[in-house]
């Protein structure tokens, strides 16, 4: 395990999502309402790029008809066959215990000694655990 | 394997109605008018037209008239034939198919006495469904409540096909009824017809509507499953008759496979349909729809991954099999015990209980 | 319960050689119906298209009576970086698919094409200048490209018009219909077309979807978007059923039917319910000789998008091996979403040369290209 700067935190603000290449790994970085998330960016179904899934709530159902709504953006939905991942802990919401993608562990923290240009020298940066 | 163990129990078995004559005394006196008066016609559904092969077995079937009228032939026959030690009857007298709902409600009250004095009075190895007039399901559930209270019936009978998929909300009154007193829904091959038999049209042949009822059962399987009918109902069972089997496992399949990406559609479903059916959902195994070799029998048991779905039939007196042949080749004497006996007796809770 | 994860059979393929592949359902879309469809629309029929839209047997003006799961029902990946609707730019789909998956023979399958139309006349016309766009703007600028005859199927002479006008191009390699007919494709109205595809030897494919009128279930329409599309499978039952009972194959033996989109799993216990009607109804059926399973074995193909997801793979195995290794067609059906990557698709063990069969060889010997 090796800790990779990815990029300067004030480039991905809540709601919003950065894809990376962490040494040949596809990793997509979410920002939930300041807390950022790391998932290995690849449905384990057939692989769709879950980088380019929309973001939405958690639709959930005490009963038939009566629909829960909330969580907005917390969720992913693969861009192909449509499979809900919450982006917190990489599960699926149909079967969390058997289907799930990645979590990758995501921090921010000062890094002043990065060499990238894309780092920020004078500010929180984004680095992956991985 | 051909034939079942001894003390089977036969999961449809189909007394008939010989005329509407013999329902007469069962009506009230305002709709045993109405019937003379108007000449209302035999309520026979084109899905058993009456000496098509399949609506009776060529040595069930009497010299004139229907099959499956005569108490002492079934005895005989299907009873003593199978040495089944219950069998419920499920009465395809088409009430379910007229257009006025107050008429349906009237007709089935009086095929329920009917069967109640004619058949559950006389022999004491019967037991039946509760027909119900699915025109109306507050009329359906108050007919499941005023007959729940005699054991002698165990389930409330619908056809598979009707105005509306068997899972839209407007049926649940019934669900709850049935649900409330203990009855699985028995859901009989057959339409109202309402809707042409196949989702492309009326077909030419009449073995068209027939081989069309599988599809309309993995629809309507789509349709209790995908509307939360288990999910509104977690003690409901219902029992697939004269359904076929062969088809579930890959229609689960299919509908798994879309529910996985489509599960924000109907949040409710909170498990794989598969796991769903296994659960809530039990076929008949006439007819038997099943590839023809045991080998192949037996793989295709695999694709079920559970021994509890299936549930013995007759389907006497239609004819599905020859002989004492009523059970598929390739079933294992523990699958066969477990089909024959097990398997009913933990479907139909009212088998167990000592009827007074 | 074992459970068998989908992994990527093909993984070690694709590193060393790449598959080759024929993708049997592609659908293509105009960038624009008045740029790309109406030069090949009489004006006539532009001003009904201006008029009235495409009038289908459906509710909506536009969009289907079912909301899809997805917009334009597509991967959200599959839009061109230039605009467009996905489907709709032939250099992204290069790139994008054909290079991408190493596809040597993509089949066109055109959705929004006329079929189906209210009026037979201007669905006659419609197909035609939708067949005469895929030639300009597809198959002959992609050789890995076929197309398909689109033809305005509820009326059988119109259609076999417009068989006839295109037998003997290579652009095309089948006759093309939706599953939902206004009535059973067996039924005698639709004979003449089965004529001209089998005296032409062009296979007809069968496509999921489609505006017969009829609800969706025998028992009326459902309520949900998922009972719709996993009901396409019942529709390809009833197809079928209607085919063999009313003794199409027995007339034409050598008519190829193709059903696409629409599952295959459900072939075998259909084979088998439909030997014992036939068995139960022989009276009634003189014109059908030998049990219906063994014309579905000879004269029906599935394309096998979207692929049948068991937990066991082997359970797939018995259902290729019931069906026939050699009836079953790879597709993907992109740009649509439920999409099948040949690389991940739980495809059961097999020889090399059995895979081969599958991802390519059989559409070979299908459409004889």
């Amino acid at each position: 395990m090796a800790k990779h700067v990815v990029g300067a935190a004030k480039d991905v603000p809540p709601g919003e999502r950065l894809r990376v290449d962490v040494a040949g790994t596809p990793v997509v970085i979410y920002n939930l309402g300041g807390e950022y998330f790391g998932l290995l960016d690849r449905c384990p179904h057939m692989g769709g790029l879950l980088s380019e899934g929309i973001q939405i709530g958690l639709v959930e159902a005490p009963k038939p008809g009566c629909y829960s709504y909330d969580r907005a953006g917390e969720i992913v939905r693969c861009p192909w066959h449509g499979w809900e991942f919450d982006i917190r802990t990489g599960k699926s919401r149909f079967d969390p215990k058997r289907w799930k993608t990645r979590p990758v562990e995501v921090e921010t923290a000062e890094v002043k000694d990065a060499q990238t240009i894309d780092v920020a020298q004078d500010g929180l940066n984004i680095v992956v655990t991985l | 394997m051909p034939a079942p163990p001894p003390g089977a129990i036969d999961c449809d078995l189909h007394p008939a109605v010989p005329n509407l004559k013999a329902l007469l005394p069962y009506l009230d006196d305002h709709w045993r008018d109405m019937v003379v008066q108007r000449g209302v016609h035999e309520l026979d559904s084109i899905s058993y037209p009456n000496n098509a092969p399949v609506t009776a077995r060529q040595d069930w079937k009497p010299a004139t008239g229907k099959a499956g009228v005569d108490l002492d032939r079934v005895r005989a026959e299907a009873l003593d034939g199978f040495r089944t030690d219950l069998a419920i009857c499920n009465c395809l007298y088409g009430v379910q198919l007229l257009y006025t709902e107050d008429m349906a409600y009237a007709f089935a009250r009086a095929v329920n006495d009917w069967m109640a004095a004619e058949w559950l009075d006389k022999e004491p190895r019967l037991r039946a469904s509760i027909v119900v007039p699915p025109q109306n399901p507050d009329y359906a559930a108050a007919e499941i409540d005023r007959l729940a209270g005699d054991k002698r019936f165990v389930q409330v009978l619908m056809l598979v096909m009707d105005e509306m998929p068997l899972g839209r909300r407007r049926y649940w009154p019934i669900y709850r009824a049935a649900e409330r007193h203990g009855l699985p829904i028995g859901i009989h091959a057959g339409s109202s017809y309402r809707n042409p038999v196949t989702s492309v049209g009326w077909p030419t042949y009449y073995a068209e509507d027939s081989a069309a009822q599988a599809q309309a059962f993995q629809s309507t399987l789509s349709s209790l499953i995908m509307e939360g009918v288990f999910a509104e109902f977690p003690d409901l069972k219902v029992v697939l008759l004269e359904s076929g089997f062969a088809w579930l496992p890959a229609h689960l399949w299919r509908l798994g496979k879309f529910w996985r990406g489509l599960r924000m559609e109907t949040p409710w479903v909170d498990r794989h349909p598969m796991e769903i059916a296994k659960d809530h959902v039990r076929l008949t195994i006439q007819p038997r729809d099943a590839p023809p070799s045991p080998e192949d029998f037996e793989r295709l048991m695999t694709h079920f991954d559970s021994d509890e779905m299936l549930l013995f039939s007759t389907d006497y007196p239609h004819w599905q099999f020859d002989g004492d042949d009523a059970l598929p080749a390739g079933l294992s004497p523990a699958l066969a015990e477990k089909i024959c006996r097990t398997n009913p007796l933990a479907t139909y809770p009212r088998l167990k209980e000592i009827v007074a | 319960m074992t459970v068998e994860t989908i992994q990527n059979p093909g993984a070690a393929i694709a590193a060393g050689q790449k598959l080759a592949i024929a993708d049997c359902d592609i659908h293509p879309s105009p960038k624009s119906v008045e740029k790309e469809v109406f030069p090949y629309l009489e004006k006539r029929w532009q001003d009904h298209y201006n008029t009235y839209g495409l009038l289908l047997r459906q509710p909506y003006q536009n969009g289907p009576a079912y909301p899809k799961g997805q917009p334009d029902a597509a991967r959200r990946d599959a839009y061109p970086p230039n605009g467009g609707r996905p489907g709709s730019d032939l250099a992204f789909m290069q790139t994008h698919h054909l290079d991408r998956y190493n596809i040597q023979l993509g089949i066109l399958n055109p959705l929004r094409s006329g079929q189906g139309l209210q009026n037979p006349d201007f669905a006659a016309a419609y197909c035609k200048a939708v067949n005469d766009w895929q030639i300009a703007e597809w198959t002959s600028k992609e050789p890995r490209l076929k197309g398909s005859i689109c033809i305005p199927y509820e009326d059988a002479a119109l259609s076999v018009q417009e068989i006839e006008r295109r037998v003997g191009d290579p652009n095309f390699v089948q006759a093309f219909m939706l599953i939902r007919t206004s009535e059973p494709m067996g039924n005698r109205r639709y004979w003449p077309i089965y004529e001209a595809c089998a005296k032409n030897n062009i296979p007809l494919a069968v496509h999921a979807f489609g505006f017969g009128g009829s609800p969706v279930t025998g028992g009326g329409w459902p309520s949900f978007y998922i009972e719709d599309m996993v009901g396409h499978a019942q529709s390809a039952q009833n197809l079928i059923s209607s085919i063999v009972l009313e003794g199409v194959f027995e007339r034409w033996p050598s008519l190829k039917l193709i059903i696409v989109e629409a599952g295959f799993a459900w072939a075998p216990s259909l084979g088998w319910r439909l030997d014992r009607v036939w068995r139960q109804n022989r009276h009634e059926l003189p014109h059908v000789k030998r049990p219906p399973s063994e014309y579905m074995r000879q004269n029906v193909w599935y394309t096998t998008q979207p692929f049948e997801e068991p937990d066991r793979r082997s359970h797939l195995k018995d259902t290729f091996e019931w069906i026939g290794w050699d009836r079953l067609l790879f597709a993907t059906d992109y740009p649509h979403w439920d999409f099948d990557d040949p690389q991940r698709i739980p495809l059961p063990r097999a020889d090399a040369e059995t895979r081969n069969a599958f991802f390519l060889q059989n559409a070979r010997d299908l459409y004889g290209v």
